[in-house]
């Protein structure tokens, strides 16, 4: 294969930018499907993407496409989530690519994903060109887009393509400049495979299935390959690319392209994302650089609601780690819950998408603890050590002090909505640092928060205080010392410490009183009252009862229609075993899971 | 010596439909009845021979409102009944009516048909609560139905009354029990409101389950409800002193409750005689055929239903082969369920040496730990041979009945 056809790129955008509608076009232009054949939105796959209308998995397709200079190419077109929690998934991407398109909304303009999404992709050296989307909007305004991006990111975009991926306007326009804008990829045919793991997959029938960028050599079928962080050799199986939602087979990959491999391999654990693969005979001199590794953030307790189905978990999240190289595990127990995973996150959303998959693709039922973030705790004895789960957190005597995870954040905010956000960052003990005016009507906000406070629904109330006009991106900073406490749940005097947490002292009570309402809502009522209380070492600040059941009567039995009295009766036991025992108090799993959502109710 | 049985009829057929009715009924016109009743006289004389070592014990004429039909055909399905199978020399033959309507010339019919007791939708004495559960009556047309049911010569009638109705008042509530009281029925069915889904009352109120939940909603919400114009739900509380007063008023008037909703006159030569021997039937498991739309059946442990497609059961002419479903051989573990839960509605409870010559298993070697268990919640009681409910365990025999079903394990 002539490597000077071949294009290797992603789309890169802020979210509901139109990136996957971009793809879908661009798959339709290329002939490889007819329209018919379209799905809505044919590089996201999966149910849940589809739902939320965000790319979660980075997903490969070759497309054929026929340019002007009558030559045709070969493009790997490959899909990054756009979500700031999918940073590292991003970056993985963006490493078996050559270039990136910047789709930017001619609505919108420039957000602060798509600056740290672009400044990403030229971290990665890769070439960018930018494309105004959404032109066929009232409200659209191309020119205004395209000075943004030059001043804001400081890339030319005089020439970009205009285009409305949705009305289908402009997309012969942008399959020409991949082919004048985004290099050809320069790896050595001859020299010993070298090939970097982007992603994986596992797949019932085929078992791991590795998805690979050829930088120098060529891959086979029935070549022995070798992982260099393992040590692993494998025999090849099967070699080939990406067609539109289904893999094509084929004889070889070289250098320059982009496609899969399986092969007999038994430890998911070898195929690592981020690694080498070379020729296990001929070997490569070192391995490629990989990724950059990162640290999960939030971190909670999933458990089997039916705890039989723990070593079914324990598959299913090994699986998923996989592809998701950021979905940290370890066992764990709880009281309350039984034998469980505590389990760390790049963020929020991504603990919210792993809980989907792991119910929908394993068909598992959850329990997920309350989320929280890393603590570093100091003990008087002068040692530290990082805190993940509040129920290991040692005696207030024995603790000097704790710190806690702090991200600097940038929030772009149409100006009108500037003082909500404000309040909004002042609530959640945010430090103002500055605001940047990106022109007459934007505005990027600064802010110094604490990560625990922005883990729940803050990018929620961001959207709901907005209007859906600010957009939020931010990293770690580090850690600072705070006054922090654990807030211990108890319910019939019996401290459940799944229902645990750790929280600023000052915003303890408003959420001790919080969860107790909600738990209050939560729990069914019992043959006897039952007291629910918040409580900071020792001492109660909240408190609400469940009150005894008086009466579970059906009052009227359907003359001979037994079973429908039947259905009843069984609806209720049936309710009962999916409920956790508690001393004798029996709660269902959804309390444990409201209290994550403990502000879209009051 | 013959098996008893009993027989239900189904009429869907009502003026209109209430807002909290979930029963399987609705209005329909004079030629849409005829063609049901036709198919209905066509699956009571097909299945008739089929039963002929059967003796049938009572009968009951249910709805809808078979009242609002024309009498004629309430006429043909009894007698359809007795020439088709053995009628014992005593029949229980009830059918509901709906104040409104009824006439004396109906009336007649009925009795002259064999009918003999009826069983009377009243639901409450207060015209505001008759109007807010969407009744198509008020109190004056109840007495006037009752009169005429009197003088036509029913010598066993029943009131349906109903608590827990939208913006009813525990005085409210008692001034209708004491006026019904005063009338001295032989039987009194007094049903707290239950708000099923899929009807008007459902949409608007809920979810009522949580019921100390929905208090504090009425607390903070009472004045959408007030502009929304409906009558809020009465609090957990008012409805418990219902509830007591229910159990009090009756008691004092000399009826007793065989059964959670039902209470029947004192007799002091016949304790039972004023007992609804039809629904009796339905707890202790007889042997009952339902005929019409929807209707169950419970013959030697099996059971079934008919569809509950008019359409269809007219377009089959109640041909009982197609229009039966769900039709099931009970297991020996369904059967004890039923025996503990259906039983347990009795005031009496369930027999334990009955348990043991119908299952040939002592009970406490199958529910030994259920009983242990529900007694020391104080829920359950041991009188006699006999296992019951306690009051409390009354108040909350769902939560009493729903264990005594087996795991899926178990059966």
């Amino acid at each position: 294969m002539d490597q000077s056809k071949i294009r290797n790129f992603c789309i890169v955008a802020h979210i509901d930018h139109g990136k996957s509608t971009l793809a879908d076009r661009m798959i339709e232009k290329t002939g490889v499907l007819t329209s018919r054949e379209m799905q809505a939105q044919v590089l996201d796959n999966m149910d849940i993407e589809r739902e939320r209308g965000i790319t979660i998995k980075s997903q490969a397709v070759r497309l054929v496409y026929k340019a002007k200079d009558g030559d045709e190419y070969i493009f790997n077109m490959i899909d990054t989530p756009g979500h700031v929690d999918f940073g590292y998934e991003v970056s993985r991407s963006l490493a078996a690519c050559d270039g990136a398109i910047l789709v930017v909304d001619a609505t919108q303009g420039v957000e602060a994903q798509t600056l740290a999404n672009v400044y990403m992709a030229l971290d990665h050296d890769l070439d960018v060109f930018p494309v105004i989307n959404k032109i066929d909007l009232p409200s659209a305004q191309p020119e205004e887009a395209k000075n943004e991006i030059e001043d804001v990111i400081g890339i030319e975009a005089q020439d970009a393509p205009l285009i409305s991926a949705k009305m289908g306007i402009g997309i012969d326009e942008v399959l020409e400049a991949v082919v004048h804008k985004i290099p050809a990829p320069t790896g050595n045919p001859d020299a010993p495979l070298k090939s970097l793991i982007f992603d994986s997959i596992y797949d019932s029938y085929r078992g791991v299935i590795v998805f690979v960028r050829i930088r120098d050599g060529v891959i086979r079928k029935g070549m022995q390959v070798k992982f260099m962080s393992t040590g692993a050799v494998e025999e090849v199986v099967e070699v080939g690319y990406f067609g539109p939602g289904r893999f094509i087979p084929c004889d070889e990959l070289s250098a320059g392209m982009v496609g899969y491999f399986t092969a007999s391999i038994k430890n998911i654990q070898d195929s690592r994302v981020g690694d080498t693969v070379t020729d296990a005979a001929n070997p490569c001199a070192e391995a490629l650089p990989g990724y950059k590794k990162v640290m999960p953030m939030v971190y909670c307790g999933l458990y089997p609601a039916d705890t039989a189905r723990y070593p079914e978990l324990r598959d299913a999240l090994e699986k998923l780690q996989l592809n998701d190289a950021s979905l940290f595990y370890e066992p764990e127990t709880s009281q309350a819950l039984g034998f469980g995973f505590r389990c760390g996150f790049l963020g929020l959303l991504h603990l919210e998408v792993v809980q989907e998959r792991l119910e929908r693709e394993y068909n598992l039922d959850l329990v997920t603890t309350a989320p929280g973030v890393v603590y570093k705790v100091h003990k008087t004895d002068g040692t530290m050590f990082d805190l993940t789960n509040p129920a290991n957190l040692p005696d207030p005597s024995e603790i000097e002090y704790m710190e806690e995870p702090i991200v600097s954040g940038e929030i772009m905010v149409t100006t009108d909505y500037v003082g909500q956000i404000m309040q909004l960052c002042q609530e959640r003990r945010g430090r103002y640092l500055g605001t940047e005016y990106i022109e007459k009507t934007r505005a990027l906000l600064k802010y110094e928060l604490p990560l625990n406070e922005i883990i729940y629904d803050f990018f929620d109330a961001l959207k709901s205080r907005s209007r859906g006009f600010a957009s939020f991106d931010y990293e770690l900073k580090g850690y600072e010392q705070s006054e922090l406490v654990k807030l211990d749940i108890l319910i019939n005097r019996e401290n459940v410490d799944a229902l645990s947490f750790i929280v600023h002292k000052d915003g303890a009570y408003e959420r001790g009183r919080k969860m107790c309402e909600k738990l209050k809502d939560e729990i069914p009522r019992h043959l006897f009252e039952i007291p629910i209380q918040a409580a900071i070492g020792g001492k109660v600040i909240a408190r609400e009862t469940v009150k005894a059941i008086r009466k579970d009567v059906l009052a009227k039995c359907y003359g001979g229609d037994i079973s429908r009295k039947r259905k009843l009766l069984e609806k209720q036991k049936e309710g009962k075993k999916k409920m956790r025992q508690i001393g004798n108090v029996e709660i269902p799993q959804s309390a444990f899971l409201s209290v994550l959502k403990l502000d879209d109710t009051k | 010596m013959m098996t008893p049985i009993s027989v239900y009829i189904h009429i869907p057929f009502c003026i209109r439909k209430c807002l909290y009715c979930d029963f399987l009924s609705a209005p329909a016109g004079k030629d849409l009845q005829e063609r049901y009743f036709r198919a209905l006289l066509s699956e009571i004389r097909g299945a008739a021979p089929l039963y002929d070592t059967y003796e049938v014990k009572t009968v009951f004429i249910g709805g809808g409102t078979p009242s609002a039909a024309d009498a004629g055909w309430i006429s043909m399905l009894v007698e359809a009944v007795r020439s088709g199978f053995h009628v014992s020399e005593n029949p229980e033959i009830t059918m509901e009516m709906n104040p409104g309507t009824e006439t004396p010339g109906k009336l007649r019919i009925y009795s002259e048909a064999g009918i003999n007791r009826l069983s009377i939708g009243c639901q409450s004495l207060q015209d505001k609560e008759l109007k807010a559960l969407g009744r198509i009556h008020d109190s004056a047309a109840f007495y006037r139905c009752y009169e005429d049911a009197r003088a036509a010569g029913f010598r066993n009638i029943n009131i349906d009354l109903m608590s827990a109705l939208p913006g009813q008042t525990p005085d409210g509530w008692r001034d209708t029990l004491e006026k019904t009281m005063a009338l001295r029925p032989e039987h009194i069915s007094a049903y707290s409101l239950m708000i099923e889904e899929g009807t008007p009352f459902y949409d608007r109120y809920g979810d009522v389950s949580r019921h100390d939940l929905y208090d504090d909603l009425e607390k903070d919400d009472s004045q959408r409800l007030k502009e929304a114009k409906w009558e809020a739900l009465p609090s957990e509380e008012a409805e418990r002193q219902m509830y007591s007063d229910t159990l009090r008023i009756l008691k004092n008037a000399g009826y007793h409750r065989y059964e959670i909703s039902n209470y029947a006159r004192d007799c002091i030569t016949d304790p039972g005689k004023y007992e609804c021997h039809h629904n009796r039937v339905y707890w202790e498991r007889g042997n009952y055929l339902g005929f019409g739309i929807g209707a169950a059946s419970l013959v030697e442990n099996t059971r079934w239903s008919n569809t509950r497609e008019l359409n269809r059961y007219i377009a089959e002419n109640g041909d009982q082969e197609k229009i039966r479903e769900n039709k099931e051989q009970l297991t020996v573990h369904a059967q004890m369920e039923e025996f503990m839960f259906l039983g347990l509605r009795l005031t009496e409870g369930v027999s334990m040496r009955g348990f043991e010559t119908y299952f040939g298993f002592p009970i406490e070697k199958i529910y030994g730990r259920v009983i242990r268990k529900l007694t020391e919640e104080g829920l359950l009681e041991q009188k006699a041979d006999h296992l019951r409910l306690t009051a409390r365990g009354t108040d909350v025999s769902n939560y009493a009945m729903a264990e005594f079903l087996f795991d899926e394990a178990d059966s």
